[in-house]
């Protein structure tokens, strides 16, 4: 598993689709098999309820990793707790290490704020906060220091255009987000996540709330940041992961609590999967 | 802008401001409490607490403090009120839940509403300048306990409506159609499922417009004629605990004034019990 | 419903003449206090409008009172009545705001002391307003030694309006959908950055709303007035001034000047005039504040 498989690494940085996308700024030039996140006996539980149990796994820079399973599995939270989202939960437990740049995330004295920079994440439903598109990716720059106006201005054209919103919206910068379709909402989204620069990208299911053109559209943006972040997904849409994601980690609920089931390149876990029930989820005959 | 500080030293600063604001306003109502017991004190540290029970008379400054007949006009007023405005609320809550078509319900609801925003002190004008004449053109003075009742009756309905209609709203349809399927008419349905179920926040409701008719002050003051005595008949002036202390404020000094302290802090206690009363029969608290 | 049990062939209640006649008292009785209530209502009403109209003019708002108030306007007053809720305003607004975020953003770090500030609230909102002029009095215009002032005055009106101004300002904060706080926070966003810059504004009709309700409601006070903001009918040169307001005007005129009504039911109606639109404007901002969610594709 730790051997790189480069057979299922498709090149990045589409051109010609529905929405234009800049060029390249950020990030390493392509999909690394080098563990940029390390999950180790991870257990997660809201109360007395266990949720995740003992999940242990890798996640490769600049590769799409996606989680996929039945619903109640954990998925969601295993990824909230990446960026320590949990911390807002009341009663959430988390037990285990989750490494990054070979510290713990949960070790005393971690700036969660300094994390949450680094490791953005974008949401089911489009949440772009009721303030105008310019305000609502500036914020976040002002929040983390940024001062200088022509720098903030460079950078939500750069974040605009890499998500391809720049052409359809650059001459109203100062309407309201809310007034913006729901795909454009979405891609404003990860525009604002990836304004603030970040390593790595936590989607929860990203398209699941759009419709279907809106849907494609995102799901094209999210190929095109293979190599530039590192990217996990949940999603639920198992064609989706075959198309976009290099690995899979297929979770499944074992005595109530999600378990990891099987971690593989996405095309040997959807091809030739070593366990039974991941041949059943993926074959669609369960879950 | 000044250098920015890190995120974590400013959600501690915000914490620290709401903090101290939350903790100023719940330490406001121990601030009142404790002002109005270090006023009160001198006079109840020296006379005692019996003397405001069994004096017979409120002569403050000749030392005696009775308060029981302006206790007992504060009560037989806000009593007889809530006796003139639990029906009558009832009844319109009723008519705007099961009789009146949406528009006529409405303009109800929107006049009920309209009545609970007229300020207390124009309530009083009125009936002072309507009411009162009528009152006396039956009995002279006119100013009376009954003619607080009445204008006090006009303040808490909109409350008693009020509160009954939201209780009534969230009565269950599915009782509602369940009763009509019965074949249950109308009445039936009020008497048999829609009164009793709301029976316990009908009660909170009024229980909170008694409160609220005890703590009046102005509208009564200014009809019911202000003479201390005890009530011998529905058209005899009286006046109540709030009354007099508006009245007596303006000039009391010494033990007269600590004395007056005395009846706000026995006035706050009655109040507020009937408020805990209202909050423990679960009934919600429609702001009006 | 256990009780339809106690009505034994209820099916043809309407037709038995005992159900009959119960029937039909309940419904007269329903109609003739709706309809008692409604009459009292616009007579009511219409005294106001009727006596008020006939003094209320441009005149009337700009001009001094004279004779005690007999005759002439309530300029005055209205600037005083002003003030007052000037004060009132600036202090209960940003506590009330506060401690309406604490209540709303922190109440499951506090449990039990967010509990107690809450009935602590609920207790404050109980207390009778004559009471809080008892207090003002002490503590404002004798303690703090501010006497009888405008300033004593909407510092009182703040004490009283605190608790409703707290609790409109926390539903409001609380109908912020949480996406916006977990979006935020995923940024990286400080808590203290999400609530100024994004819930705040985004609860901001809620909150406009709560601080309406609220000037409504010191608008009409009168008894925790009389003896903290005073009687003094001048003009007000500061805060420090005692000023009479609208509603202690009204009491003044009908109880201690002789032949004072008709200016009465003028200050009244122009009183109840702009109660209406506060409470208009408050409602129509409470609406607002509903609809005001993320949008759904």
């Amino acid at each position: 598993m730790n051997t790189p498989f480069v057979g299922d690494l498709v090149p990045d940085s589409k051109t010609g689709e529905a929405f234009t996308l800049g060029p390249l700024v950020t990030g390493p030039p392509c999909c690394e098999p080098v563990p940029k996140i390390r999950v180790e006996s991870l257990s997660l539980s809201y109360g007395q309820n266990e949720v995740l149990r003992n999940i242990s796994l890798d996640i490769y820079g600049g590769c799409i990793t996606a989680l996929i399973g039945p619903s109640g599995c954990g998925k969601t939270s295993l990824l909230s707790s990446i960026n320590r989202l949990t911390d807002l939960v009341p009663g959430c437990q988390v037990q285990g290490r989750i490494l990054r740049e070979g510290g713990d995330i949960h070790a005393p004295g971690v700036d969660v704020h300094a994390l949450r920079r680094d490791v953005g994440m974008i949401f089911q439903r489009p949440n772009p906060f009721p303030l105008s598109i310019r305000r609502n990716l500036a914020l976040p720059l002002r929040e983390h220091g940024l001062r200088n106006a022509r720098e903030i201005d460079d950078r939500i054209e750069r974040s605009l255009k890499d998500v391809g919103l720049w052409d359809e919206i650059s001459d109203r910068l100062d309407a309201p987000a809310q007034a913006l379709s729901g795909g454009q909402q979405q891609r404003l989204c990860i525009a604002r996540a990836l304004v603030l620069e970040p390593s790595v990208l936590l989607m929860d299911e990203p398209c699941s709330a759009l419709d279907p053109i809106s849907s494609a559209v995102v799901e094209d943006l999210v190929e095109s940041l293979r190599g530039r972040y590192t990217v996990v997904i949940v999603t639920h849409n198992l064609a989706q992961a075959r198309r976009i994601a290099n690995y899979a980690a297929f979770f499944w609920v074992k005595d109530r609590a999600g378990t990891l089931v099987e971690f593989d390149h996405c095309k040997r876990l959807f091809e030739s999967p070593r366990d039974e029930r991941t041949a059943a989820y993926v074959s669609g005959a369960r879950g | 802008m000044v250098k920015t500080l890190s995120p974590n030293v400013r959600d501690r600063r915000l914490l620290w401001t709401l903090s101290l604001s939350a903790a100023t306003a719940a330490g406001l109502l121990l601030l009142i409490l404790i002002f109005l017991a270090k006023e009160a004190w001198p006079v109840l540290s020296t006379v005692g607490v019996t003397s405001f029970v069994m004096d017979s008379s409120w002569h403050p400054l000749e030392g005696t403090f009775g308060l029981t007949p302006m206790l007992a006009a504060s009560v037989a007023m806000s009593a007889l009120a809530i006796l003139i405005a639990a029906p009558l609320g009832v009844a319109l809550a009723l008519f705007c839940r099961f009789y009146a078509m949406g528009p006529v319900a409405r303009l109800f609801r929107w006049a009920v509403v309209l009545l609970a925003g007229i300020p207390s002190v124009v309530l009083g004008l009125w009936g002072l300048t309507t009411l009162v004449p009528l009152i006396n053109d039956l009995r002279a003075p006119g100013t009376s306990l009954l003619a607080g009742s009445v204008v006090l009756a006009l303040m808490i309905l909109p409350t008693i409506a009020l509160t009954t209609e939201a209780a009534l709203t969230s009565v269950s349809q599915s009782y509602w159609t369940g009763a009509s399927a019965l074949g249950l008419s109308r009445e039936a349905i009020i008497l048999a499922v829609a009164l009793p179920t709301a029976r316990n926040s009908i009660a909170a409701g009024v229980l909170l417009a008694s409160a609220r008719a005890l703590g009046e002050t102005m509208a009564v003051l200014m009809v019911s004629g202000n003479v201390v005595q005890l009530p011998s008949s529905l058209f005899d002036p009286v006046r109540t605990l709030t009354a007099n202390i508006a009245l007596e404020m303006a000039y009391a000094t010494g033990t007269h004034r600590a004395s007056l302290f005395v009846s706000g802090l026995a006035l706050t206690l009655l109040v507020l019990a009937l408020a805990a009363a209202a909050r423990r029969s679960g009934g919600q608290v429609v702001h009006a | 419903m256990p009780d339809a049990v106690l009505y034994p062939g209820s099916a043809r209640a309407g037709s038995t003449p005992t159900f009959f006649w119960r029937n039909l008292a309940l419904q007269s009785f329903v109609w003739l206090a709706s309809l008692l209530i409604i009459g009292v209502f616009l007579w009511l009403l219409g005294d106001i409008l009727w006596r008020g109209a006939s003094r209320v003019d441009w005149e009337f708002l700009i001009s001094v009172p004279k004779s005690a108030g007999r005759s002439g306007g309530i300029a005055p007053i209205i600037v005083s009545t002003v003030l007052i809720l000037v004060v009132a305003i600036a202090v209960a607004f940003p506590l009330g705001l506060a401690t309406a975020a604490l209540l709303s953003e922190y109440a499951r770090q506090g449990g039990a002391k967010v509990r107690g500030v809450g009935l602590s609230l609920d207790v404050l909102a109980g207390v009778p307003s004559i009471v809080f002029g008892l207090f003002g009095n002490a503590f404002f215009c004798v303690w703090m030694g501010l006497g009888f002032s405008i300033l004593s005055g909407g510092l009182t009106l703040a004490c009283m309006i605190l608790p409703i101004v707290i609790r409109t300002a926390e539903s409001g904060l609380r109908m912020v959908p949480d996406e916006w706080r977990l979006g935020a926070a995923a940024l990286g966003v400080s808590r203290s950055t999400t609530i100024v810059r994004i819930l705040i504004p985004a609860a901001a009709p809620a909150l406009v709303a709560g601080l309406m309700l609220g000037i409504g409601r010191a608008m009409a006070e009168t008894a925790a007035l009389i003896f903290t903001s005073g009687y003094v009918d001048r003009m007000p040169r500061s805060v420090f001034d005692s000023g009479r307001a609208i509603s202690v005007h009204i009491y003044d005129l009908t109880m201690n000047v002789a032949g004072g009504d008709p200016n009465a039911y003028g200050s009244a109606l122009v009183l109840i005039a702009l109660l209406i639109v506060i409470n208009s404007a408050a409602l129509w901002l409470a609406n607002r504040a509903l609809d005001r969610k993320p949008s759904r594709s």
